[in-house]
């Protein structure tokens, strides 16, 4: 293509976006509604995955050691646990550790308690690589050598395991239907508009245009009506979410819970939405004329 | 320069349009083609430039096999042949000017050369006083007189014109015969269908009648010879 008329294409694009008024208004609407809904059920499902996540990872293997166990066997019995494929740390707490914590979250009763009459164990706190696998490693470990028990919430844990799958697959077949709503809403709203300009392509046509000199400028209409529709969702989600962000994370201070932190998750939303827009908008404009250039 | 030999035209709807149609017409040629309602003359015409592929036979224009010729070349066939419709066929969306441009910039030619080009045709068919107008604000006549300027704005070898002078009143169709006679002066081939006998008669061309889809006359300085 000639620069010259590359530029040409370009000034046409913009000419034809504020000569088609309403069509691109309507257009532009289109997209903007539906990417909004797109964009939020994103926002609102990967932060539900997310605080599912990290439910699941504050779940941990505790093994208890047997009082008998010497130094050297504690030593072979941490060597074994980081060992295991799926165990991602070990963590030794004393039964000391164990005795504060309890007095911290119960109160001073268990005081009478102090040096040889505690009656807790050492233990190794283990954190698996994947939640999944809690409970094979928990099986695991019991067979181990010097291990006084095995916990980790047991079948509670498990039933959490399965809701939070659920949970995840459901929210990922939402956002894929989602996306494919929009594509579609977004090109048959791109289609209609450009049936109504059938008339000019054949002249075009006609009049010696090749298929890409009419293409090019349609693209690129396409391309701009979806990345101008993207750019109001982008705006009200991004601030609603930067003000969301800091007034929830206050609640949620203290806990382990934690939504996604704007900067990656809002700003690769914000890429994905604006995609969305530009890509439907120029591929589906493009599609759409494909018949009308068979003249 | 342009030449059918042996043409068949059968719609999908099961009509042949054309019928085993033989005709040539040479370079500079003025030429009218006549006949009753639905005999085949926009047929023919639309087989000129390609809108409609025959079903059987040989079409050829200039260098152009347009039997052979495939789709992607279509649009450089037309740079050679500017058509006149009936209707028209103006872009709604743009100016007179950027009508009479568009067929220019398809060509890739620069702004500068468009610019005077297109003031050129359109001072050509006295309209370059209303280049910023668009076509629904333009009388029948005027978007006509606009449609020829775009046809001619790239100097076709060929125009041709399906019944240019259709709806237009009679003095504003002979505005627009004046305009085709002074085109033709210049080197150009013309073929135009009409249903007016009072032109055909008057200035007198070659004359191809059609009927029932083939020639029926191929006459020198010819007449319309039916009953209107
Ligand atoms: N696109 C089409 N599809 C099917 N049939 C067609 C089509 N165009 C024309 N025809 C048929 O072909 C025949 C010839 O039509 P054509 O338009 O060539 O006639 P014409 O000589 O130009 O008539 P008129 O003087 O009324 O313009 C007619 O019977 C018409 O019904
Ligand atoms: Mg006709």
């Amino acid at each position: 293509m000639k620069t010259r008329t590359f530029w040409r294409h370009i000034k046409e694009s913009f000419k034809s976006i504020k000569r088609n008024g309403w069509m691109t208004v309507a257009a532009v609407s289109a997209v903007a509604v539906t990417l909004l809904l797109v964009g939020s059920f994103i926002a609102i499902l990967m932060n539900v995955n997310k605080l599912a996540t990290d439910v699941e990872e504050d779940v941990s293997v505790r093994v208890y050691i047997d009082l008998a166990a010497e130094e050297e066997d504690q030593e072979a019995l941490q060597q074994n646990l980081e060992e295991l494929d799926e165990v991602e740390q070990v963590v030794f707490s004393s039964r000391d550790d164990e005795l504060s914590q309890v007095i911290g979250s119960y109160g001073d009763e268990f005081g009478l308690f102090d040096g040889d009459d505690n009656p807790l164990y050492d233990v190794f706190i283990v954190n698996t690589a994947a939640p999944e696998v809690t409970s094979d490693v928990a099986d695991q470990v019991e067979d181990m050598n010097y291990v006084a028990d095995v916990n980790y919430g047991g079948a509670t844990a498990d039933r959490l395991f399965e809701v939070m799958a659920t949970v995840r697959n459901v929210g990922a077949v939402i956002i894929v239907a989602l996306i494919f709503t929009a594509v579609f809403l977004i090109a048959n709203t791109i289609r209609i508009t450009i049936f109504s300009r059938r008339t000019e392509i054949e002249i075009m046509k006609l009049v010696g245009a090749t298929n890409w000199f009419i293409r090019w400028p349609f693209l690129i209409e396409g391309a701009l009506i979806g990345f101008i529709g993207a750019l109001i969702p982008v705006s009200i989600i991004s601030y609603i979410y930067l003000s969301g962000f800091d007034t929830i994370m206050t609640y949620l201070s203290g806990t382990y819970f934690a939504l996604l932190a704007p900067n990656p998750f809002l700003v690769q939303l914000v890429a994905l939405l604006l995609t969305i827009g530009v890509v439907i908008g120029s591929v589906g404009s493009s599609l759409s004329i494909r018949k009308f250039l068979k003249v | 320069m342009i030449e059918m030999t042996n043409v068949y035209k059968k719609y999908p709807n099961g009509i042949t349009a054309i019928n085993g149609l033989d005709v040539r017409i040479d370079q500079g040629e003025f030429v009218y083609v006549v006949g009753p309602s639905g005999a085949g003359k926009s047929t023919f015409i639309k087989m000129i430039y390609r809108e409609e592929v025959p079903t059987k036979g040989n079409v050829k224009v200039g260098e152009f096999d347009l039997v052979k010729l495939k789709a992607k070349k279509v649009p450089f066939l037309r740079r050679h042949v500017g058509v006149v419709y009936q209707d028209f066929k103006l872009l709604p969306r743009l100016t007179v000017y950027e009508n009479v441009a568009y067929a220019m910039q398809v060509v890739g030619k620069n702004p500068k050369q468009i610019q005077k080009r297109v003031l050129e045709v359109l001072d050509l068919v006295g309209l370059k006083h209303k280049v910023r107008m668009f076509p629904n604000e333009l009388s029948g006549g005027e978007q006509q007189r606009v449609a020829i300027a775009r046809a001619i704005t790239n100097m076709p070898r060929v125009l041709i014109a399906d019944e240019p002078t259709g709806n237009l009143d009679p003095e504003t169709a002979w505005g627009i015969m004046d305009l085709l006679e002074e085109i033709n002066n210049q080197g150009t081939t013309i073929i135009m269908a009409t249903h007016n006998s009072d032109i055909v008669n008057r200035v007198r061309h070659r004359v191809l009648a059609v009927e029932n889809g083939r020639i029926a006359r191929d006459q020198e300085e010819g007449v319309y010879g039916y009953e209107n």
